[in-house]
């Protein structure tokens, strides 16, 4: 099980946790575990298939599109960081 | 028991002494000697020979080893008549180093050869006073206060973030401190936008900024641009010769606009975004790590971009951040330490944790990349991020 941590703007789809559980080894398993139990969250992180443009998803503190994308591998334990842009100031 | 002259001729029998000419064509051959001027800082503020460092006599002993690691290193001291020098010379040979003479005409009698003089560029008494806790950090010390003094930032926004960090870096002495901001002061900015007051109320928030600042730190000069950046300012706003650009807006037009203006003109960006409990910092320098966009090419759609209006901040947290951002600016001025570039910092205040992530460049970016798409400012249209009614 890796953890997986919500940003505060998307909290709401993942029934408000900050942070929620998830199986999978790899990217694409865990967003497919996470779409299954949050399909709200889902629908905001991913586009077509794959991650959405203004997602960024870090597995270990490393950006996946700098490693294997959606088949990057997912480690028990890990923590894997969802990342949309935050405006405020 | 000797006088003061016998003492001070039997030290000088007892060191190595040069006199101008020698000293200056040692100074000019390949490997010149470490120079010290041992006077006090008021003959030193009058003028020194080039090249030379100043520690005067009384921090000798106990700043040598730092200046001079090496024991075996040709060092030359000089005071005003050459006699200071030949006490300094005679307690360094004890000790231990190897190759110490003492210049015997002193600064006196060198400027009385016509060899050259150089006035340095040095801080006031008040700035002494002022900067002290800055001069006694070696990282910082004069030559880091005048390197603030003259640095230029520009802070984009004056408002969570840009309060905070414009205060620490007026504080610090950064002598020209930019604002872009055309909103005024409100009263649901006072639960944490810390430059401005409840006097202030309605004035612009730039001004109100500026007359914070300016009281706090005379030194400090602050450049207003009561404006909103578009496409139309970005250059002459942007371009206007800035050291370090400050990110403090609160929407993502202005922070596309900032990010393509600053790998345009090849500024760094320090970056700050904050909501509800949760902050992100981080610092974009072109060439050497990546942009805005390389992270995000293109906006969210507004139901992912609250703005604190809309979704609420601790007053708190963007004083952490924009506190961070001041960090990062001082060290990308000072040119210490290791600024947050490739490094996204995370910080979560209800659970008082900090996370990073890497960022990298995208050779693929739109802006930054190989092959840039991007060539021109591009004015995203804002909509509004509320609650859709039936």
């Amino acid at each position: 099980m890796s953890i997986v941590r919500i940003p505060p703007t998307l909290r709401e789809e993942a029934g408000g946790e900050r942070q929620v559980l998830a199986e999978g080894g790899t990217v694409r398993e865990v967003l497919d575990d996470l779409a299954e139990r949050y399909p709200a969250l889902a629908a905001r992180i991913l586009d077509n298939g794959g991650i959405a443009p203004f997602v960024n998803v870090y597995v270990e503190g490393e950006d996946v599109r700098t490693r294997e994308g959606l088949d990057t591998p997912v480690g028990d334990a890990s923590t894997v960081i969802l990342l949309p842009a935050m405006a405020g100031g | 028991m000797p006088t003061y002259r016998e003492h001070l001729a039997q030290i000088k029998n007892e060191i190595e002494q040069i006199d101008s000419r020698a000293l200056s064509e040692t100074l000019a051959a390949d490997s010149p000697p470490l120079l010290i001027d041992v006077r006090e800082q008021d003959e030193w503020d009058e003028g020194h020979i080039p090249g030379a460092v100043h520690v005067p006599r009384g921090n000798l002993e106990s700043r040598i080893e730092r200046t001079a690691p090496d024991r075996s290193e040709q060092i030359v001291i000089y005071c005003a008549a050459g006699n200071r020098s030949a006490y300094a010379a005679k307690t360094l040979e004890e000790l231990g180093y190897e190759h110490v003479s003492s210049l015997a005409p002193g600064y006196t009698g060198w400027k009385r050869d016509g060899f050259p003089t150089v006035l340095s560029r040095s801080l006031e008494p008040e700035q002494r006073r002022r900067y002290s806790r800055h001069l006694l950090i070696p990282e910082v010390g004069e030559a880091g206060q005048l390197k603030l003094l003259d640095s230029r930032v520009l802070l984009i926004g004056a408002g969570g973030l840009g309060s905070p960090a414009s205060l620490y870096l007026a504080a610090a002495g950064v002598g020209t401190i930019g604002i872009v901001d055309a909103d005024i002061v409100d009263e649901t900015n006072l639960q944490r936008q810390i430059v401005h007051s409840t006097a202030r109320l309605g004035e612009p928030k730039v001004r109100s900024a500026a007359e914070t600042l300016e009281a706090l730190n005379p030194d400090v000069k602050v450049v207003q641009f009561e404006e909103r950046l578009t496409s139309e300012n970005a250059d002459r706003i942007m371009g206007a010769g800035w050291d370090v650009i400050v990110d403090g807006a609160d929407n993502f037009p202005t922070r596309y606009l900032v990010n393509d203006a600053s790998v345009w003109h090849d500024v760094p960006v320090v970056h700050g975004s904050i909501y509800r409990f949760e902050g992100q910092v981080t610092v974009f320098k072109p060439k050497e790590g990546p942009c805005y966009r390389c992270l995000f090419p293109q906006p969210p759609p507004p139901e992912l971009a609250p703005s604190c209006a809309e979704g609420g901040v601790l007053g708190v947290l963007p004083g952490v951040i924009g506190s961070l951002q001041a960090n990062e600016t001082l060290k990308l001025a000072l040119g210490i330490g290791n600024p947050l570039v490739g490094r996204l910092m995370l910080f979560d205040a209800l659970t008082a944790t900090f996370d990073e992530v890497a960022l990298r460049r995208d050779p693929n970016c739109p802006v930054c990349g190989d092959s840039p798409t991007i060539t021109e400012y591009i004015d995203y249209v804002e909509f509004c991020a509320g609650p859709t009614h039936a």
